[in-house]
């Protein structure tokens, strides 16, 4: 079950840490491109509704994922305060819409616990353990899994 | 100082595989990719061997060996012939024509270095 | 430069050849009788096995040399290169390829096939037309490829061996202590670059070697000929235990001079041993002269060079590290060839920008119709140089920026109200420019058709292989040049519709014969520009469609109502309709389940259209038009709820501004505008895009008048116009995915994404046509 941090058990990987509403979030780090500000998104038609639209990144069309949307949390109105992820995943670059960015954090396997059970399908599909940090929780999502069910959704 | 081999060849990949070879073993190379060319690539350079192709278009190799012999600057210049065949045949007439050796197709490495420092100085 | 990227270097060469083979090939059976283009057939067959065998593809280099001895009896008269024999070859060209194929991607080929052609093609070279007294083609030296052992670089082995090495197993005699050579020298040894100089030094790194040299024969200064050869040498070589090295190092030389080679303990050394001479010489060998005593004289080896008249110690030492082996960098060689195949690293296409720059402003035709030896004189012509795909594409992607970039800052001065007019003749300077640099930069990416049309050509043969038809291809046009984004998309419908056309269009030899038209079919495949756009037709001389059955077929499908009244020219253009087939049985030839739906599908995604003209008894024309390049596109920009979209320029009949009296209302939802007495369905693109609920009031909006696919036309209802311009085309699936009833994507002045129009998509859905937009993305997967 929790793929990517075995896979990595042994090294220290760095994760990057995001606010969502009152949650804290986390991908790894090897998979950001970049970060930046929100800039209004051309709509998509015929799309989910977590897919804001596109905007142009330096010449290519980039697709805007409403990540609480995503999430199956309450839908992101976004505003100038919001901030973009752009990271790439499988072959593709998306953009991720986040709250803010919060914290870049080093951590091992060990830090990294298993997804409590909870009755919600939906974060168990994406969510690939939880980190406690200073008091905090965390939860580490792998956007291989969040991408992969867009793209069959869209499809 | 480096020496320098002239390659005439229409074939893409034997011109490359020629220039790596060479190239690997410390030789300048300069290409041709016909008899005509070669001729006129000669013009204007003074390459210590030549190695030449014998089926291309515009002018063959027999064609170019006799074009090099010919003219009083060049005659000197050693010629290897690259032949497909091992055949007596092609050997005799390129011989005729005015060359030097040959080394036969497909040439590995060694043969082909070998075949040059036996004609140069 | 590894010998991976050399590797493939060999295949785009054998593409070019195979070309240059089938376009030959053709050439001969269309009656050229140009010597040069049989040796170009037999240059490029020659040219496939030569780089074959330095990768040790054996399969490929057995089935070329095969191929090449037959095509070497057409080159040297012995061979009449009748139709049937013809036949052979081209069908040779076919399994070449094939075998090219395979070698380069590792997969497996029809071995029945090619074996079956090695044996007609073994027969050519030896049956008719071969003059009397040849002898069969089994009889000549079987080839055997070498392959290239880089890892392992061999330095003797250069001459062939004529004896066993088992023969001085027992070590007797004097043999193992070494050779005595005699070296005579004719002019011509000199004559052809030869140098004794060099042939001493080479047998002096074989062992210990005396050097000397006589000189008897030079003559006084005033009768010498300066280019004569008047010196002869004895080299004693010891410590060699066989003479082969010693023959090796002659090989080049032995025509050209006198040679003796005597093993040294021999007492007939004096004397020339006539059986060891290695090759009789031209001329009779002057009698050779007693030996010179060997000495061992002190002087430098340069002055072999000075005087040529002295004897000269050879200082061995030196020459022990200039081994062959050591002179080789191992680097690039390390790894034997034939385990390179699966790692070997992708290589960047190459396109060549061939001739382009020639052949700019000339009638694109006029090139196809030369023949031979203007063709040799063309090729002189224009130089050309070869570039890495990737940089191409990656200056018109620059290119696009700017023209993105330019238009940005045109709509910035204007909003800001800060142009002068000095400042908006320089805009408009930079945006001419910057349209000029785009058109050439284009035009580098630019290719002719013609490869496509070729392999269309293999095609054809194939089925009509398959079908038992006879089938005459002829093309037009093959150096209309468009982009090569487009090129590589061509191949797929092009091959369905040649397919079909040879199927389903044209009837059997007995029918057409029955019908009064020539056993012979013809289809002719045409390629030109127009308005443009590149157009390319499909005319096939067969039977028509069969309208009868098209509309018994359509109505069973559903397809039209049994009533309904369609003309001739709807009724044959229901053959694109998705699964409709007129084959009575289904056939595996015109595409494994492949109709004319997914053509038409796929010609559409690229933003091309296609339609069918049929006459009953004459044949059939399909049409296709599509754009030149799929990377910019001329577009109008509209508003639709408060978006921005751009409808493509080519699909656009008019715009109008609808007044209330000519719209009205038909059934629930649909609604009609009356134009000039017709009535044109409306489709509101806010509601087919699901940008809003409520259908827009179309007295607000504006009506652009778009023709669809089908022949027929429809309004879309738009908010606004805002202007036509180019656009570059970006891809929505590069990061996303297809969107049904979108094109693409491209990046308008604000810099801002807008969306690109797929007109039929959204005709079709406006129509609840749920087949078509899933089509659409399956096709792009």
């Amino acid at each position: 079950m929790n793929e990517l941090a075995r896979t990595q058990a042994d090294g220290v990987r760095e994760l990057i840490a995001f606010r969502i509403g009152d949650q804290e979030f986390c991908v790894d780090i090897m998979s950001v491109r970049e970060i930046r500000g929100w800039t209004p998104a051309t709509a998509l038609p015929h799309s989910p509704g977590f897919v804001l639209g596109v905007i142009n990144l330096r010449g290519a069309v980039l697709p805007i994922i409403d990540l609480s949307s995503r999430l199956g949390m309450k839908a992101a109105d976004p505003t100038a305060r919001h901030v973009i992820i752009v990271a790439q995943v499988h072959k593709k670059v998306v953009g991720l819409l986040v709250d803010a960015v919060s914290d870049i954090l080093s951590v091992t396997s060990q830090n990294i616990q298993p997804t409590p059970e909870v009755s919600s399908e939906l974060d168990k599909s994406f969510a690939r353990g939880v980190l406690a940090i200073e008091g905090r929780m965390i939860c580490l999502i792998e956007l291989e899994a969040l991408f992969k069910s867009s793209e069959s959704e869209a499809a | 100082m480096k020496k320098t081999v002239l390659t005439v060849d229409d074939s893409r990949t034997i011109r490359n595989m020629l220039l790596m070879t060479l190239s690997g073993a410390g030789y300048e190379t300069i290409q041709a990719e016909d008899g005509v060319e070669g001729l006129e690539v000669l013009a204007r350079s003074n390459p210590d061997v030549i190695v030449t192709d014998i089926n291309m278009p515009r002018l063959d190799g027999f064609g170019f060996i006799e074009g090099v012999r010919r003219d009083e600057r060049t005659r000197a210049i050693p010629i290897l012939v690259l032949t497909t065949e091992s055949d007596q045949e092609k050997k005799n007439r390129a011989r005729q024509a005015g060359a030097t050796g040959w080394i036969v197709k497909p040439f590995d490495p060694a043969k082909l270095i070998d075949a040059i420092e036996r004609v140069t100085a | 430069m590894d010998m991976n990227e050399i590797r493939e270097i060999f295949f785009q060469e054998c593409e070019e050849q195979l070309a240059e083979l089938e376009t030959g090939l053709l050439a001969l059976n269309d009656g050229d009788t140009d010597p040069e283009t049989v040796n170009a057939v037999f240059r490029a067959v020659h040219s496939i096995k030569g780089g074959a065998g330095a990768f040790a593809l054996d399969d490929l280099v057995a089935f070329a040399h095969v191929f090449e001895t037959t095509l070497d009896k057409v080159r040297s008269g012995q061979l009449e290169p009748t139709h049937d024999v013809l036949k052979v070859m081209l069908k040779s060209a076919d399994v070449l390829a094939d075998l090219t194929n395979a070698a380069r991607h590792g997969d497996q080929i029809d071995q029945d096939r090619s074996a079956s052609l090695v044996a007609d093609l073994e027969a050519l070279a030896r049956g008719e037309g071969v003059s009397s007294g040849e002898k069969p083609a089994e009889a000549e030296p079987e080839f055997t490829p070498v392959p290239v052992m880089l890892d392992e670089p061999q330095s003797a082995d250069f001459a062939p061996v004529p004896f066993s090495f088992d023969d001085f197993d027992d070590e007797d005699t004097a043999a193992a202590s070494g050779f005595v050579v005699t070296f005579r020298p004719r002019a011509e040894l000199y004559g052809k670059g030869n140098d004794a100089y060099l042939l001493l030094r080479d047998v002096a790194k074989l062992g210990a070697a005396k050097i000397a040299c006589d000189s008897s024969d030079l003559p006084d200064l005033a009768q010498m000929d300066p280019e004569g050869a008047y010196l002869s040498w004895t080299i004693e070589v010891t410590g060699l235990a066989d003479e082969a090295p010693i023959q090796r190092v002659f090989e080049f030389a032995e025509w050209d001079c006198d040679l003796t080679i005597v093993p040294s303990g021999d007492v007939s050394a004096v004397q020339p041993a006539e059986e060891i001479v290695l090759m009789a010489p031209i001329e009779t060998p002057a009698p050779v002269k007693a030996p010179t005593p060997v000495i061992t004289p002190a002087k430098p080896a340069a002055s072999v060079e000075d005087s040529g008249m002295v004897p000269v110690p050879f200082d061995l030492s030196a020459f022990d590290n200039l081994t062959v082996a050591d002179t080789i960098a191992p680097q690039p060689v390390a790894a034997p060839v034939a385990a390179t195949t699966a790692a070997s690293a992708p290589v960047a296409p190459v396109i060549s920008i061939a001739e382009a720059a020639a052949k700019r402003g000339v009638d694109p035709d006029a090139a196809d119709r030369r023949q031979g030896g203007d063709r040799r004189a063309a090729e002189t012509v224009a130089p050309t140089i070869r570039v890495d795909l990737d940089r191409v594409d990656r200056l018109i992607n620059l290119v696009g920026e700017l023209v993105i970039n330019q238009a940005m800052l045109a709509q910035s001065v204007n909003e800001s109200a800060a142009g002068t007019s000095a400042i908006n003749m320089g805009l408009e300077e930079l945006q001419q420019l910057t349209r000029e640099i785009q058109d050439s930069v284009m035009a580098i990416r630019a290719q002719p058709v013609k490869p496509v049309f070729q392999r269309m050509s293999r095609i054809v043969r194939e089925i009509a292989d398959m079908t038992g038809k006879s089938v005459r291809l002829v093309t037009e046009g093959e150096n209309t040049e468009v982009d090569k984004t487009v090129i590589d998309k061509l191949a797929e419908p092009l091959t369905h519709m040649i397919r079909n056309a040879v199927d389903h269009g044209l009837e059997t030899p007995e029918k057409r014969l029955a019908a009064g038209k020539p056993e012979e079919g013809t289809l002719r495949l045409a390629a030109k520009h127009r308005s443009g756009r590149i157009v390319i037709e499909i005319a096939d001389d067969g039977a028509g469609i069969n309208r009868e059955r098209v509309r018994k077929k359509a109505i069973e499908n559903g397809l039209i109502s049994a009533d309904a009244n369609l003309s001739d020219e709807e009724i044959d253009n229901l053959i694109f309709h998705a699964g409709f087939s007129t084959a009575d049985k289904i056939s595996d030839i015109s595409g494994r389940g492949v109709g004319m739906d997914v053509v038409k599908r796929s010609i559409q995604q690229l933003g091309g259209r296609i339609s069918i003209v049929s006459k009953p008894g004459e044949g059939s024309v399909f049409t296709m038009s599509l754009p030149l390049t799929l990377a910019v596109l001329d577009g109008m920009v509209v508003s639709v709820a408060n978006q921005t979209l751009v409808v493509p320029l080519t699909a656009i009949v008019e715009t109008l501004q609808p007044e209330a009296s000519k719209i009205h209302r038909f059934g629930a939802e649909q609604r009609l505008i009356s134009i000039r007495d017709t009535f044109c369905p409306l489709v509101d693109v806010g509601r087919v895009l699901s940008f809003r609920r409520e259908q827009a009031d179309p007295v607000h909006g504006v009506a652009v008048l778009v023709e669809t696919e089908g022949g027929g036309q429809r309004a879309l209802m738009v908010d606004a116009i805002q202007g036509q311009r180019q656009v570059v085309i970006k891809s929505l699936e590069a990061n996303y995915d297809h969107v049904p009833g979108i094109a693409a994507a491209t990046i308008l002045g604000d810099g801002r994404v807008a969306l690109i129009l797929d007109v039929d998509a959204v005709v079709a859905g406006s129509r609840g046509d749920q087949a078509r937009p899933e089509l659409s993305l399956a096709a792009v997967g």
